[in-house]
């Protein structure tokens, strides 16, 4: 048996049936830390360097990043840009058209906490966290490519812990 | 055609028409609310005007204005710019509208002679207050449909909440400070 299984491989390595022992959690989560779809959805100027984020010079591909243009098939949401009362109820269908398990990227001090609109701007949200549970906020105005990266890094450590029938950890990632 | 040729041309259609100097120096050519539509027809198909561009279309409150500036109208006041520009002669001019400042300030659409005008018209709708019959989509712009209040107003109260958040301003309603 192990002749047979062995004798059309050609790459050098242990021969013989090759069994991975694991458990179902570990191995979703290997796969969802490694195809981290994100959803296109950039407002304002932090929009600007998610592109250059996902371009050839930083290249979220190589981690497994896209960037999906439809909600269905978006595993974490990184909101780039200034979120405004009009623009509110629009975030929040779209969060709720992802499909779980789910994950929320606050990208820049505008989706933070209203950044440079918080005082004095009649039409600006301060802060995305009222209306959509966030895991990981990237301050910064905007946040440099690297800083985003360091975002998701950080998401998929919590990934890797997350359990599809345990208690699920909301305490939001702040990246320094 | 240089600006004051140009509102002497249009003092023979309209000869009772006035102007009035900006801060800057601008001359804007103060024009009534219900004449308004007669104007811009004029400008806009007259050979000699052939304004077929509307740049930009500007709400003011004129709450702050000295009274000097005011003439015959007394009280509160809002205001329309309209900027003109024309492609076929390369000469540009200024239009105001002044209209007391009440729930009922209107002013006709200009959106059937500047298509561009619609969006600009709901904008002011959206932020001053002031109604425009005839534009096509007379909806907020900037705001949510359901927001109460026009925020450019210089008497705007700032609300305490809207949907399910507080808002919170810091110098809410601007009653000190820099703002006030």
């Amino acid at each position: 048996m192990s002749d047979l299984v062995g004798s059309g491989n050609n790459m050098p390595g242990p021969t013989g049936p090759q069994v991975l022992f694991t458990s179902v959690d570990e191995f979703l989560n290997w796969g969802r830390t490694n195809s981290l779809w994100f959803l296109q959805f950039a407002t304002a100027c932090c929009g600007i360097e998610l592109m250059q984020t996902g371009c050839s010079r930083f290249d979220t591909d190589h981690l497994g990043m896209l960037p999906r243009s439809s909600p269905r098939a978006a595993d974490v949401m990184i909101v780039a840009g200034t979120i405004t009362h009009k623009m509110a109820s629009r975030v929040r269908t779209l969060w709720e058209q992802m499909a779980e398990p789910r994950w929320v990227i606050s990208m820049g001090s505008c989706a933070n906490a209203g950044g440079p609109f918080s005082k004095y701007s009649y039409s600006v949200l301060n802060g995305i966290d009222k209306l959509i549970p966030v895991d990981v906020y990237v301050p910064g105005c905007p946040p440099r490519p690297e800083a985003l990266i360091d975002g998701t890094e950080a998401l998929k450590e919590r990934i890797r812990k997350f359990q599809m029938f345990g208690i699920r950890d909301t305490e939001a990632i702040v990246i320094e | 055609m240089k600006n004051a040729d140009l509102f002497s041309a249009l003092l023979e259609v309209y000869p009772d028409l006035s102007t009035e100097t900006s801060e800057t120096g601008e001359i804007l050519w103060i024009v009534p609310a219900e004449r308004l539509t007669d104007v811009a027809c004029t400008l806009r198909e007259d050979e000699r005007f052939a304004f077929d561009s509307l740049m930009c279309l500007s709400g003011l409150d004129l709450s702050k204005y000295p009274a000097a500036v005011k003439g015959e109208f007394v009280g509160e006041l809002l205001a329309c710019v309209y900027h003109l520009h024309s492609f076929e002669h390369g000469h540009e001019a200024a239009i105001k509208v002044i209209v007391p400042k009440d729930e009922t300030a209107s002013i006709p659409s200009v959106e059937p002679i500047w298509a561009v005008a619609g969006y600009f018209e709901r904008e002011i709708l959206d932020l001053y207050g002031i109604a425009f019959p005839g534009n096509h989509d007379p909806r907020r712009l900037m705001m949510p449909e359901d927001w109460v209040g026009h925020p450019m107003r210089k008497d705007y109260q700032y609300p305490q909440n809207y949907s399910t958040w507080e808002l919170k301003r810091e110098g809410q309603n601007f009653t000190s400070g820099p703002y006030a």
